[in-house]
């Protein structure tokens, strides 16, 4: 009766809890699109100069602004352009003569593709790894294994990428490194994927197992754990049924604090194996001073981040619902 | 007991860190007054193997690999350890302010600095590098160093604010002692448990970030060379001389690993602050 009670009061709350985390993301979503167009344009005038080149008079420059829009206020400015944002207008590639919308909408979803599998891998392999390390706490294997993680951590991405290409591209020939098939052939797509993916995802799995198994080790000396094994429950199922059930809000908040470097890794894994993404793109824009461009990649792939966090502290509440109550104020993210 | 084995367990991290770390960095330094030859010099023949004479082997226009790579090492370390004094030392600044005072600023800056670590630290690098031009040394210390300093700032904010109450701050306070001098002298060296582990943190990151830029070409440009140049050179020739990548990613790793096994030996190397 009680406990029906609680969950009622609960159901109450959630509800409130998931509108005031859309709500912060909202906001934050609007604070990094305002911070990143409010510095590009500072530097577009620039830009309008430096298209013209040193032949060009200050009236050529005055005419030019006022093409780029760059003659209104700040605010207005941002206010058309956020709504360009969502409805696809992103404005015109400097260097390419093309609308930013059409040239980003087919390598945004070859990034996010690239994010989500390397997400799933690491997801899928840290929870066993984990479980396995924390078993071997205090072992003959224990020193040996923590030097393997820290040495996993310090391979980077692109190193492994580089070695990944080559044996399973160039020698044993199961995609091609830098012709990328396309999403329209998603059975060698993911081929192609998969191998990038691994790369961003081994030095990430080895901190969630470190992340991992220090959660857990130092729940399995809470008292709930001791009352279980007094009564007789075998250790594996204590550490399924009530340890990681206990354990797993603080790793999916890493995880989606992950989310954040699959999305660096990729800027350079996506260099590594030739997959013409996002990232590919802002490098060669930053290269090419095309800032429209820069500008818009850079807002997505926050967004994305951003997103993905949300979704963690979403998570999170399911699985344990004090986190409602004791977030609720700060509205910030859980680390 | 078990706690006696962990401890001995730490000081073999550290032992064997500081081993590695203390040949690694001993090259380095060496690299930069004296290399087996000249990094630019073309002598020997052309994708020559590894071999007593060269060690990585000989690129395409005969170069000695080993060399270039002891050089690039050094201008990689260079950058790490000047994006890392940047980042400490305006991190430990605004942390020790912001922990020590507390305040609406604290609240601020807190805040600001919560929604800069969320998003991807590569990713604010490049705009920061975009926006202050590419392709220059300097722009990409500054934009490193810049991005690094979040990160500092709330290791350092959370040690000053545990200090603020203790026992010997209170006194030091009440024996009328200055408030810089507090912060400096009697405060900071307490910070190092916290602060340590952090730099070395710090340090791996910022080899890797540097690596990273320059492997996309937005780092240092030739003729200096950074490691990560070195292997985007090297991936084109894998085929040819793949002694070329794996001898740069050899030093590479060496260097984040020796460095990451003494953030291990010094204590809560990574899951306590995650």
């Amino acid at each position: 009766m009680r406990i029906h009670l609680i969950k009622a009061r609960e159901g109450g709350r959630a509800g409130g809890y998931v509108l005031r985390r859309l709500g912060a993301l909202l906001v934050t979503m609007l604070a990094v699109s305002f911070l990143a167009f409010g510095a590009f344009s500072a530097i577009s005038g620039s830009a309008a100069s430096l298209r013209l080149g040193t032949q060009g008079t200050s009236e050529q420059a005055a005419a030019l602004e006022a093409e780029m829009g760059l003659d209104r206020p700040l605010l207005a400015r941002y206010g058309s352009w956020l709504l360009g944002f969502f409805t696809g207008d992103l404005g015109t590639s400097l260097s390419y003569r093309q609308g930013v919308g059409e040239l980003l909408a087919g390598k945004a979803a070859v990034t996010l593709a690239l994010s989500g599998l390397s997400f799933a891998l690491i997801a899928a392999l840290s929870l066993p790894l984990g479980l396995l390390s924390a078993r071997l706490e205090g072992g003959p294997l224990d020193g040996l294994h923590t030097a393997f993680n820290q040495f996993c951590m310090a391979v980077p991405p692109f190193f492994t990428g580089i070695l990944l290409s080559y044996v399973f591209g160039i020698a044993l020939k199961l995609f091609t490194p830098g012709a990328f098939p396309g999403l329209d052939h998603p059975r060698q797509a993911a081929r192609h994927l998969f191998f990038a993916a691994l790369s961003i995802a081994i030095p990430r799995t080895a901190m969630t197992v470190r992340m991992l198994r220090g959660v857990i080790t130092s729940e399995l000396r809470r008292d709930y754990v001791r009352t279980a094994l007094s009564r007789g429950q075998g250790r594996g199922a204590v550490l399924r049924r009530h340890v990681l059930r206990n354990a797993l809000p603080p790793v999916v908040s890493f995880l989606a604090q992950t989310m954040a470097e699959i999305v660096a890794g990729g800027i350079v894994v996506e260099q590594v194996f030739g997959i013409p993404g996002l990232g590919r793109m802002l490098v060669a824009s930053i290269g090419n001073r095309d800032y429209p461009v820069v500008q818009a990649i850079v807002v997505m792939l926050a967004f994305w981040v951003a997103l993905a966090g949300t979704a963690a502290d979403l998570v999170n509440a399911r699985i344990d619902p004090r986190l409602r109550f004791s977030q609720a104020e700060t509205g910030g993210p859980a680390a | 007991m078990k706690q006696g084995m962990k401890y001995g367990m730490k000081n073999q991290f550290l032992l064997a860190g500081l081993f590695l770390s203390g040949i690694v960095f001993a090259g380095i330094a060496l690299g930069a007054v004296w290399t087996p030859y000249p990094p630019a010099a073309m002598g020997a023949g052309k994708f020559l193997p590894p071999s007593a004479a060269h060690l990585f082997g000989t690129d395409q226009f005969g170069r000695d690999i080993f060399s270039r790579v002891l050089r690039g090492a050094g201008t990689t370390l260079s950058i790490a350890l000047a994006v890392t004094a940047m980042g400490a030392l305006g991190g430990v600044a605004l942390g020790a302010v912001t922990g020590y005072f507390g305040g609406w600023a604290d609240t601020a800056l807190m805040r600001l600095g919560d929604a800069l670590t969320a998003f991807p630290s590569l990713l604010l690098a490049l705009t920061a590098v975009s926006l202050l031009g590419p392709g220059s040394k300097s722009s990409l210390i500054l934009s490193l160093g810049l991005v690094f300093i979040p990160g500092f700032a709330r290791v350092s904010r959370t040690a000053y604010a545990a200090a603020r109450e203790a026992n010997y701050v209170k006194s030091a306070r009440l024996m009328g002692v200055g408030r810089g001098r507090i912060l400096l002298i009697h405060i900071l060296p307490n910070t190092a448990p916290a602060l340590l582990p952090a730099l070395t943190i710090g340090f791996n990151n910022a080899v890797l970030a540097e690596a990273s830029m320059s492997y996309l070409g937005i780092g240092v440009s030739p003729p200096e060379a950074s490691l990560g140049y070195l292997l985007s050179e090297a991936q084109g020739m894998f085929s040819l001389a793949p002694w070329y990548a794996l001898g740069t990613g050899f030093l590479m790793v060496a260097m984040v690993f020796g460095v990451g096994l003494i953030g291990e030996g010094l204590g809560k190397g990574g899951a306590a602050e995650c």
